[in-house]
C-alpha cells in the first residue's frame, strides 16, 4: 500500500472511533427521550402523572371493549398494569380485543385515560385464515402468540 | 487494485446480458405479481391489504441495501481513489431514492387501514424518512456541485455519515417502543411469515432487484462513458 493510501485509512479510522463515541452518547440519549409510547406499567412505576398528551400501548384486554354508538370503553393491558380507557370516534379495523393498540389521550387519572386518538399495532405474524383458525383449534395458538 | 472491477466490464456486461436481465426481470415480475395477487392467501387479521406488502417490503430492502453499497463506494472513493466506485454509487443512487419513496408511500396507504393513520412519528418511520432525506442530498450534490473532485468527495462523505441511519432504521423496532411491528423475516430465529406468503415476497423481492440491475447497468454505461469524453477532450 501507497502512504498516501495509509494516511487517508489512518486519518478514517481516528474519524470512525470519534465518531462511534459521540454516536454513544447520542444514543444514549435518545433512548431515552425518543418513546413513542409508554406502558401501563411505566405509568403506574412513574412518581408523577403526566400532564397533556400521552401515548399508552399495550394488549385490548380480552372482553373489555363495551362499545355504545361511536363511545367505546376499554381496558390496555400489559398483562401486569391495565389503564382503563374512554373514546368516542370511529376506530381502526384491526382494533380488535387481544391486539396491541396504541392510545393516544390526557389521563384522567393513573389508571384512566381518556383518548382522542385510537391506533391500532400489527403484530409481526402473517398467516392465512384456515392456519391461524388450525391453531387456535389444536390450542398451539396459546402456546406460540400467547393470546 | 480493483482492476477486474474495470467500467469496460461493466459495459460489456450491459452489451452482452443486459436483456437477460430485463427478460429475468419481466418473468419474476409477472410470476410474483400473479402469486401476489391471486394466488397467496390473504392474511387472517388483515385480510386483502397484506398484498401491500408484497411491494412495501422488497422496496424497503432494497432502499436500505443500495444505500449501504453507496457507503461501501464512498469508502473506496476517499481511501483508494478508484474511480469506477464513484460511479457505481452515483448510478444506484436514484434507484434507491425511487424505492425508498416507495416504500414510504406503501406504507402509508397500508398504515391508514390498518393502524388508522397515514403517519406517524415513530422511530422506524422517521429513521425511513431520514434516508429520503439522504439520498436526496446525495442527488442534489452530484447536480449542485460543478467540480468534479469535490462533488466525489463530498457525496462519498455524505454516503458514509448517512450509513449510520441504517442500523437505526434496521433496529428501531426493537430498540424503541414503535407502532411499526418489529421484523417478520430474521436473520437468526425463525421467520413468522406463513410459506404460502413467503414464496411472492422473495419472487417480488427478486425482480426489484433485477430492475434495479437493470436500471445500473444503463446509467453505470451512461455515465461512464460520459467521464470518458470528458476526458478525451
Amino acid at each position: 500500500m501507497n502512504s498516501n493510501i495509509k494516511r487517508r485509512l489512518y486519518f478514517f479510522l481516528v474519524s470512525l472511533v470519534v465518531v462511534l463515541i459521540v454516536g454513544q452518547f447520542v444514543f444514549k440519549s435518545l433512548k431515552k427521550n425518543t418513546i413513542y409510547f409508554f406502558s401501563p406499567s411505566d405509568l403506574y412505576n412513574s412518581t408523577e402523572i403526566p400532564n397533556g398528551l400521552i401515548r399508552i400501548g399495550g394488549m385490548v384486554k380480552n372482553d373489555s371493549i363495551k362499545k355504545s354508538g361511536n363511545q367505546y370503553k376499554f381496558i390496555i393491558t400489559d398483562k401486569q398494569n391495565e389503564i382503563s380507557v374512554n373514546y368516542s370516534g370511529i376506530k381502526p379495523n384491526l382494533f380488535v380485543e387481544g391486539q396491541g393498540a396504541v392510545v393516544e389521550g390526557k389521563l384522567t387519572s393513573r389508571t384512566s385515560l381518556t383518548a382522542s386518538k385510537i391506533l391500532a399495532k400489527h403484530d409481526e405474524n402473517y398467516m392465512p385464515k384456515e392456519v391461524a383458525d388450525a391453531l387456535k383449534k389444536s390450542g398451539d395458538w396459546k402456546k406460540k402468540y400467547g393470546k | 487494485m480493483f482492476n477486474f472491477l474495470n467500467s469496460k466490464n461493466f459495459r460489456d456486461f450491459h452489451d452482452h446480458y443486459l436483456y437477460w436481465v430485463k427478460i429475468s426481470f419481466l418473468s419474476l415480475l409477472i410470476f410474483g405479481l400473479i402469486i401476489a395477487l391471486f394466488i397467496s392467501p390473504a392474511d387472517y387479521l388483515q385480510g386483502d391489504t397484506v398484498r401491500i406488502m408484497y411491494v412495501h417490503v422488497p422496496a424497503s430492502w432494497l432502499a436500505l441495501q443500495i444505500y449501504a453499497v453507496m457507503s461501501v463506494c464512498g469508502f473506496v472513493t476517499l481511501i483508494f481513489k478508484t474511480r469506477v466506485f464513484t460511479i457505481i454509487a452515483k448510478s444506484v443512487a436514484p434507484i434507491g431514492f425511487t424505492f425508498s419513496l416507495i416504500s414510504l408511500f406503501t406504507g402509508s396507504i397500508w398504515g391508514q387501514p390498518t393502524w388508522g393513520t397515514f403517519w406517524t412519528w415513530d422511530a422506524r418511520l422517521t429513521s425511513m424518512l431520514i434516508l429520503v432525506i439522504f439520498y436526496v442530498i446525495y442527488i442534489m450534490t452530484w447536480r449542485v456541485v460543478s467540480k468534479f473532485y469535490l462533488a466525489e468527495k463530498l457525496t462519498s462523505i455524505i454516503s458514509l455519515i448517512g450509513l449510520a441511519n441504517l442500523p437505526i432504521i434496521k433496529f428501531s423496532v426493537d430498540w424503541w417502543n414503535t407502532l411499526h411491528q418489529p421484523a417478520t423475516i430474521k436473520l437468526t430465529e425463525s421467520s413468522t411469515i406463513h410459506p404460502s406468503m413467503l414464496t411472492p415476497l422473495v419472487l417480488m423481492f427478486l425482480s426489484f432487484l433485477a430492475f434495479s440491475v437493470i436500471v445500473f447497468l444503463i446509467r453505470f454505461k451512461f455515465e461512464s462513458l460520459k467521464m470518458k469524453i470528458k476526458k478525451n477532450k
